[in-house]
């Protein structure tokens, strides 16, 4: 026997099987340990704030989950997952659309200003069809500026979509002030939706069904991304805008669309929200849904359907969050700082995780040389 | 017509000014800042944190201090903290800029408003009057050296102002005629380049976030104990993302800047302004004209606002 027909006899290395398991596990630890991080950073903030860390975190189990709690953390988890949706849209092309506050606003404003009246002139059903196509226009409008700027000339979209989002805040507050002011109250607010105008709830919860609307526009997001010819011609503009000019992708139209649909499912959201939760909106009244989304929009690593069970645990978090942070006389600002904590823990992890599947040392090769006073001797 | 007449009347002008001086210092300030690490590469979203921290530390230290000097250099301290964020996670590791600098606002935001709420709400003190310094001669000019509605003349401004205006020219000339300004600017436009030379990549672009921490921690400071004479959550407003986009269409040039600054320092006390002049609009409106400005600015110049090619791209050696 050669060595050639030795090597041939042995055995086979058996192939990891585990691979994929493995895979998912990484998965897994990368989206899971920055919150866990973040949440422990954050009691250890609250220690130093004189608070009590497992009260705090009790409280939000006790408001967000315990008895039929799950259930308003249910309710906000609509507008959460409906702008979770759009902001993956077009983080996937690699745009920056941070305008959502002004998107929502905007919407919020038009459905409340239109739905009191909508709602008893026409058939309900038609009204909430009309009421959601309304608030996603006005969202897809407030991302035309800087949507064809962006595809003319370039022009960095974070700044226009921030400047622009200013401005509709202000414009909504506007809106509510003067044309959809209700007449019998001093108060800046719009008429109050009567409840049984409002969406339905689904049977057996006090769920209303826009949290069904938004689970569908999950559904077709990560459809559109993954399943179409679209959604492929997206990410590789986002991957490359290079190459995706050299495929013959229409990039100005890719932008423009990309951007409209974005800001139409904040549009949405809007709509789910004051439809389904508030029936009505005051000026000042600006939630930035959006702000606290972003982190776990990134956690679920741009995919769609991941997005669904970090937006599950935001909304427990933010809604046993206001007990919590009233339980402990704390202001509601602090789930910001767990969020911030969130986004810093995950980019560190995905740092290590990358530098790992690289090999490479966890010290980058730069700083080593960085800071060396003398330069190495030849 | 009533209006005309109002408007152009010499007090208008001098509040216009005045009031701009007051209002665009913070974003001179924080804009230079930003201007230094664009030109270095860094793009850094985190300036509204950065800036709220520095408006609270400068309220603490002028509070407690009993000096707008502790103030200042407290917000100068706090702003360099926070983008000791920005200089391990992204000049160091590389990581994402623009997601840093959301975390570094949104934690930014979160715990200065936890901390203000939780020692000073119920209190909400207010601090003194920040002293000023005249210059001679000029505030003696008749109309424009004068006191008007209470409002700072034109020529007697707290010292920082002058200090802040003189570092404007500074930072001119830094960028112009010095190495360090040709390393900055290499930083941005060509990181290899700059390698090549035997200069550390890394090192310049973290000194250069560093000092833009320092400066949009001393714009914050400033709003917080010359702009508005105590804290509040929130205080700026966005005033951190107006910085980014004067940084931008000045293109790195620091005396544009301080140009843009002072413009959006008027559109920003225009409220005030309009009511001198006898026009009643709602503040919404008002609020709304700076960041209208911008975004025709955007548009009537969008062809010319330039970014260096290696902005918002972590350096790594030999990378292609």
């Amino acid at each position: 026997m050669t060595v050639a027909d030795e090597a041939i006899a042995a055995p086979r290395p058996r192939p990891r099987r585990s691979l994929r398991a493995e895979r998912l596990l990484d998965v897994v630890i990368r989206s899971i340990v920055p919150v866990l991080l973040a949440l422990l950073a954050g009691a250890v903030l609250l220690a130093a704030l004189g608070r009590d860390p497992v009260t705090f975190y009790k409280n939000i189990w006790i408001g967000g989950v315990q008895g039929s709690a799950w259930q308003d953390s249910a309710i906000r988890m609509s507008p959460f997952l409906l702008i979770a949706a759009g902001l993956t849209l077009i983080f996937r092309a690699n745009i920056w659309n941070l305008g959502y506050n002004g998107q929502f606003l905007l919407g919020a404003a038009l459905v409340s200003g239109l739905g009191p009246h909508l709602v008893t002139d026409v058939p309900l059903w038609l009204a909430f069809v009309v009421l959601f196509l309304v608030a996603g226009a006005a969202g897809a409008l407030w991302t035309l500026v800087p949507a064809v700027l962006k595809a003319r000339y370039g022009t960095n979209e974070i700044i226009t979509t921030l400047m622009m989002s200013f401005i509709g805040i202000d414009i909504a507050s506007i809106l509510i002030k003067g044309p959809f002011h209700d007449p019998t109250t001093p108060l800046p607010q719009t008429a109050v939706i009567p409840l049984d105008k409002m969406l339905p709830s689904i049977p057996a919860t006090r769920i209303h069904i826009g949290l069904l609307v938004a689970f569908a526009a999950v559904l077709v997001v990560h459809w559109l991304l993954t399943r179409t010819s679209w959604g492929l011609r997206l990410q590789v503009m986002g991957a490359n805008p290079r190459a995706a000019r050299h495929f013959g992708i229409d990039l100005p139209r890719l932008i423009v669309v990309s951007f409209l649909a974005s800001g139409f499912l904040v549009g949405l959201a809007a709509c789910a929200d004051i439809m389904g939760l508030w029936g009505y909106i005051r000026t000042g009244w600006n939630p930035a849904y959006g702000d606290t989304i972003i982190p776990f929009v990134f956690l679920a690593r741009l995919n769609a359907l991941a997005v669904v069970p970090f937006v599950a645990f935001f909304s427990v978090l933010s809604t046993g969050g206001d007990l919590a942070a009233q339980q402990a006389n704390l202001p509601t600002d602090f789930l910001l700082v767990l969020v911030g904590l969130i986004l810093i823990f995950m980019t560190v992890i995905e740092f290590l995780g990358r530098q790992r599947d690289l090999g490479a040392s966890y010290v980058p090769a730069g700083l080593r040389t960085a800071f060396r006073l003398r330069r190495p001797r030849p | 017509m009533i209006l005309a007449s109002q408007v152009w009347t010499q007090v208008f002008w001098t509040s216009a000014i005045a009031g701009g001086l007051l209002a665009g210092l913070p974003l001179m300030f924080t804009a230079l800042g930003e201007s230094i690490s664009e030109r270095a590469g860094v793009l850094n979203i985190g300036l509204e944190g950065m800036m709220l921290m520095g408006a609270y530390c400068g309220f603490l230290g002028a509070y407690y201090g009993n000096n707008q000097w502790y103030g200042y250099l407290a917000g100068i301290g706090a702003g360099m903290v926070s983008s000791l964020f920005m200089v391990v996670l992204c000049v160091w590791l590389g990581l994402d800029q623009i997601v840093v600098g959301i975390a570094i606002t949104l934690a930014g935001e979160g715990i200065t408003s936890v901390l203000y709420q939780t020692r000073f709400s119920g209190s909400e003190p207010r601090l003194g009057n920040v002293p000023s310094a005249a210059i001679p001669l000029l505030d003696r000019i008749p109309v424009l050296g004068k006191t008007i509605n209470g409002q700072t003349p034109l020529f007697s401004q707290p010292i920082v102002v002058y200090l802040g205006l003189a570092f404007a020219f500074l930072l001119t000339w830094i960028f112009r005629r010095t190495n360090v300004g040709l390393n900055l600017r290499a930083a941005g436009e060509k990181p290899e380049a700059l390698d090549a030379a035997g200069v550390s990549v890394v090192a310049t672009r973290s000194y250069a976030v560093l000092a833009t921490g320092a400066l949009s921690g001393l714009g914050g400071a400033y709003l917080a104990i010359a702009g508005t004479g105590g804290f509040q959550p929130f205080l700026t407003q966005g005033q951190g993302y107006m910085a980014i986009v004067i940084a931008m269409l000045a293109r790195g040039r620091p005396l544009a800047v301080v140009a843009f600054s002072l413009l959006f320092g008027i559109a920003l006390s225009l409220s005030d302004l309009l009511q001198i002049a006898g026009i009643n609009l709602s503040p919404e409106v008002v609020n709304i004209l700076p960041f209208a400005a911008i975004i025709v600015a955007l548009m009537a110049f969008a062809r010319r606002a330039y970014l260096p090619p290696a902005l918002a791209l972590p350096y790594v050696r030999g990378a292609r």
